[in-house]
């Protein structure tokens, strides 16, 4: 076991722990964000830089800071540690930094995006960024592609977190896609075979932090904070899958099925794809009651914060979202 | 003149073969080392030489080496990184081609010293002409009994390879490589593990410049001691300089490490003074990483010291007025030489090779890149130079490896030595874009 | 160009077989995978100049890996050409100590000169694509062209460049291999 303090807070957690872990396990708002790490999924981490942390002493055997911030998320604990996330003006300055570096390329388009509401990246640019972008460049844009029926890549989108590599390479047997290109060119990709195509496929959105991968039967059907999520389950034939999901209700129609995520937004338990697609009447499952969508603060406060005012597109906005809206003006980007 | 230690024989008639290379002393490190030494002790011989890494770091040799993981049973390899894709850098290229057997003789006692029975030496793709004479040479030693099983009667087993990259300097960083050489894309990998403890395949693995691996024959012929009598404090032995840019006689230079920067440039044993009877206005002393300095600060420090080639008196003021011997591309640029564009050329290389993992890299990078072309080409406005700066600030320190840091240095050196020159193109775009433009002098900006 | 699909599987030749089957024994046998880079170069060597999705499954069949895992290499290393190209593709090197002895002017005078563009298709007579790369670790020799294994160095006057692209014009096959027989009829262009 090790010993840690972590923004003052002293806990113990096993060697081995990553410093993000053993916040989590203190819980609340010291946890640092995460874009790019999740937990079910091995290699993931390190990437997006949402989690830096400074190291004020290394360990009780070697007291001295680290030099530079660490990715709490990759980061193993050492006993004695010393850890400063929302104690260190550092931190949240580079944390701010992160937030628009991952803006700059991103599309405005939250307004018509799928995933707003449900965002991880809306949430992070809300919780620690700041409201103004400095960027002026041309953004970088890329065509959106359907990857077979079910699924659809909204590439612009992507914060390049490799998530759905990882899933793809760690829950199916023939991987088809992954990151193609790189630097700022690289992009999520199937270069020929353009089907994504079996039984864990689903997964990946899911997992996606962003807008990038979306359920094509889903699309434009709701906005998210519209439909009401209920917890379900059966039986399903396929011994990988754990048949317990999330119904996304509108009045009587099941609008998609997700897999249950936790508080930090992630996946513990995989579905298949036939619970996901296939099974959208409610005499398929077990109900088991309301789910709880803890930490997607946009969702369970029923509020929804834009990162883009853009009044144009945001006409089919509930009421009390417009109020929200008025009370606390979103943050705007651009000039 | 100084003393030779790595390029005495290079310009010798068949150097490149056995025969010639060995006719002249070649190989002796190794008869030496397996027939009388321990590994340890070879080990010993570096630490005391004080080689330090030639690869940019800097980092002391026979210290990183004695940090290699151990595990019983485990292999353990010894990796020689000759991807030399830092801009102003290429005397890996010219000592592989020209004494391909030094390196292969530094990779046997090397290999002998770490433990390691299967030694690569990763190359740039680009380079697959000199993996042609590597692989050459391989073969004529495996004849000669130095590589291959029991070397020399000793019970040493050694297999050595050479594998080429595909283009991508970021492949330079360890961990990069090591990807690359797995047959993957060149990610860095987040740290830690350690290459030391967990490097190709996951076992414990040592990466050593082929410079660095070239430098431990002498060492271990000569003795550590010896060695180390070269140079100045800490900056021991010799180094090989890649001279380019505005210089009359631009090449490879082996120099004892501490030749004055002035005498380096001007006197005709070296560079021989910068062309068309020019003057000097700046020097990127180490490779495009490290940070540009203008003619006064390169030539002595702020303290009015003159500035010699170690790794101490070029760091010499930190980055406020110093900079570093990074891998020794030592770039020298005329007065006529446009500081924004350089710094363009530099940003848009950075950008181009940025592995785009992490975000800060990623798009900063990029961004960097795209300002300073609209600079450069009379788009600027006057939030562009603060911007920049704070942009580079933001990637600094923030990534998964130092590429990041790299991209920001000479941006932000660019800015805090010539900032001037910045500011004329943001007010007079039009007469900093015209072809052949000049710079006028801060005058123009009052 | 558009990438033409070639009609049947392309096969590697009984040279090229054998030394795969060399470079595949340098790496322990459950890493195939590590000949990845040393196999693509072959491969590009031996269908023209550039590696078509067909070639890079051929890739992934020999190696024992997934197509995607081809594809997320040969995107990343720019060494490798996804699209056809002409005979010869003159890779010229534009970073700062080349630009420094004129590399962005050679750039223009070959451009003028073969009537390829920079990131464009091959010149209208098929015989030259122009790519520009960055630092060939020849920057004492600037400007720098490499063309396959071959490097091109101070091209700073008209006769050097000239002499470059009148060795290019007149070559029938590229050179061989080292372990190709001399002599074999290795055909530049697309085969
Ligand atoms: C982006 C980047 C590129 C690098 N390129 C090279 C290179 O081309 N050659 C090299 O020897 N080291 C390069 N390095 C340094 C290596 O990571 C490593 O420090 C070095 O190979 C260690 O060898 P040494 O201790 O003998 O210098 C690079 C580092 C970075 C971050
Ligand atoms: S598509 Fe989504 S999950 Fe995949 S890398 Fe991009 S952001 Fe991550
Ligand atoms: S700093 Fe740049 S090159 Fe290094 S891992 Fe991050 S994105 Fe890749
Ligand atoms: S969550 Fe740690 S770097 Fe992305
Ligand atoms: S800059 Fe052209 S070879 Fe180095």
């Amino acid at each position: 076991m090790a010993k840690i303090t972590f923004d003052g807070i002293e806990v113990e957690v096993p060697d081995g722990t990553t410093i993000l872990n053993a916040a989590r396990t203190i819980g609340g708002g010291i946890v640092p964000p995460a874009m790019c790490y999740y937990t079910p999924l091995k290699g993931s981490g390190g990437k997006c830089r949402a989690c830096l942390v400074r190291v004020a002493a290394g360990s009780a055997k070697d007291p001295r800071p680290m030099p530079k911030l660490v990715a709490s998320c990759v980061t193993p604990v050492q006993d004695g540690m010393v850890v400063e996330n929302t104690t260190s003006e550092q931190v949240l300055n580079v944390r701010k930094g992160i937030v628009e570096m991952l803006l700059i390329n991103h599309p405005l388009d939250c307004p018509v995006c799928d995933q707003a509401g449900e965002c991880d990246l809306q949430n992070f640019a809300f919780e620690h960024g700041v409201s103004t972008t400095r960027y002026e460049e041309e953004r970088r844009t890329f065509e959106k592609i359907d990857i077979g029926p079910l699924i659809q890549l909204h590439m612009t989108r992507c914060i390049l977190c490799y998530r759905c590599v990882y899933t793809a390479d760690q829950l199916t047997e023939k991987r088809v896609h992954g990151v193609l290109g790189r630097g700022d060119a690289a992009e999520i990709g199937t270069y020929i075979e353009n089907i994504i195509d079996n039984e864990f496929s689903g997964n990946v959105i899911d997992v996606c932090p962003v807008g990038a991968l979306t359920d094509k039967t889903f699309r434009f059907k709701q906005r998210v904070w519209f439909t009401k999520p209920v917890n379900a389950h059966r039986d399903c034939e396929n011994p990988k899958c754990c048949g317990k999901v999330v119904l996304w209700y509108k009045g009587k129609d099941v609008l998609r099925i997700t897999a249950r995520k936790d508080q930090y937004g992630e996946v513990k338990e995989w579905i298949c794809n036939t619970c996901r697609f296939d099974k959208k009447e409610t005499s398929d499952w077990t109900i088991e009651g309301p789910a709880h969508i803890d930490r997607s603060s946009v969702i369970s406060a029923n509020h929804y914060e834009l990162p883009v005012l853009n009044a144009q597109v945001i006409a089919d906005l509930p009421e009390s979202s417009v109020r929200d809206l008025e009370q606390n003006p979103p943050m705007r980007l651009g000039n | 003149m100084g003393r030779k230690l790595l390029t005495e024989h290079i310009n010798v008639e068949g150097i490149d073969t056995f025969e010639v290379y060995r006719k002249h002393g070649g190989y002796r490190s190794v008869e030496k080392a397996v027939k009388t030494m321990t590994p340890d002790e070879v080990v010993e011989e570096v630490k005391k030489s004080g080689l330090r890494g030639r690869g940019g770091a800097g980092f002391p040799t026979g210290l990183k080496w004695s940090f290699l993981a151990k595990p019983e049973g485990v292999p353990r390899y010894l990796v020689c990184n000759a991807d030399e894709s830092e801009p102003g850098t290429f005397k890996d290229r010219q000592l592989m081609s020209k004494l391909p057997h030094l390196l292969i003789e530094g990779m046997i006692t090397s290999s002998y010293a770490l433990g390691a029975n299967t030694s690569y030496i990763y190359i740039r793709g680009e380079l697959l002409y000199v993996l042609r004479i590597l692989e050459k040479a391989i073969a004529e030693a495996y004849a000669a009994g130095f590589l291959g099983k029991n070397i020399l009667g000793s019970g040493y087993d050694l297999d050595l390879y050479v594998h080429p990259g595909g283009g991508a300097y970021i492949c330079g960083e360890e961990t990069a490589l090591l990807e690359s050489l797995e047959g993957k894309r060149g990610n860095p990998r987040n740290k830690p593990p350690f290459p030391a403890v967990q490097g190709l395949y996951a076992r414990p693995t040592v990466v050593n410049n082929v410079e660095s691996i070239a430098a431990v024959p002498v060492i271990v012929n000569d003795g550590g001691d010896e060695y180390a009598k070269i140079g100045v404090g800490k900056s021991t032995g010799t180094k090989l300089i890649s001279a380019c840019g505005h210089l009359n006689k631009p090449g490879i230079y082996e120099i004892e490490l501490g030749v004055p920067v002035e005498e380096f440039i001007y006197s005709d044993e070296y560079c021989g003074g910068i062309w068309k009877g020019r003057d000097l206005k700046a020097v990127v002393a180490g490779g495009s990483s490290v940070p540009i300095l203008p003619k006064e600060l390169i030539l002595k420090t702020a303290a009015g010291e003159n500035r010699l080639m170690t790794y101490e008196s070029l760091s010499d003021g930190g980055f406020v007025t110093g900079t570093m011997l990074g891998s020794g591309g030592f770039i020298a640029m005329d007065e006529t030489t446009c500081i924004v564009r350089n710094t363009w050329n530099f940003s848009r290389f950075y950008h181009h090779e940025s592995c785009g993992q992490c975000s800060p890299c990623r798009e900063g990078t990029g961004w960097l890149e795209k300002i300073l072309h609209r600079l450069e080409h009379g788009h600027g406005n006057e939030r562009d130079i603060d911007v920049l700066a704070s942009v580079a600030k933001q990637i600094e320190g923030n990534t998964i490896c130092p590429l990041g840091e790299a991209a920001a240095w000479p941006v932000s050196a660019a800015i805090r030595h010539f900032r001037d020159e910045f500011e004329w193109h943001v007010r007079y775009p039009q007469e900093a874009t015209r072809p052949g433009a000049v710079f006028p002098g801060k005058a123009v900006l009052a | 160009m558009e990438s033409t699909t070639a009609p049947v599987k392309p096969q590697f030749s009984e040279a090229a077989k054998a030394e795969i089957d060399r470079i595949c024994k340098q790496y322990p046998e459950e890493r195939r995978k590590s000949a990845m880079l040393p196999v693509l170069h072959i491969a590009q060597a031996e269908f023209g100049g550039w590696v078509a999705p067909e070639v890079q499954d051929l890739v992934a069949e020999v190696l024992g890996v997934k197509p995607i895992e081809v594809y997320e290499v040969s995107t990343f290393y720019t060494m490798f050409n996804l699209k056809p190209v002409g005979k010869h593709v003159l890779e010229i090197c534009r970073t700062g100590p080349c630009q420094l002895r004129g590399s962005d002017e050679l750039t223009l005078e070959l451009e003028r000169i073969t009537g390829a563009k920079v990131g464009g298709g091959p010149s209208a007579d098929g015989l030259f694509t122009l790519k520009e790369v960055e630092c060939l670790a020849a920057c004492g020799f600037a400007p720098v062209v490499q063309v396959r294994e071959k490097y091109y160095e101070q091209l700073d006057t008209e006769a050097s460049v000239n002499a470059m692209l009148s060795e290019l014009r007149t070559m029938v096959h590229r050179p061989a291999l080292p372990w190709e027989e001399k002599g074999l009829p290795n055909a530049i262009a697309n085969n």
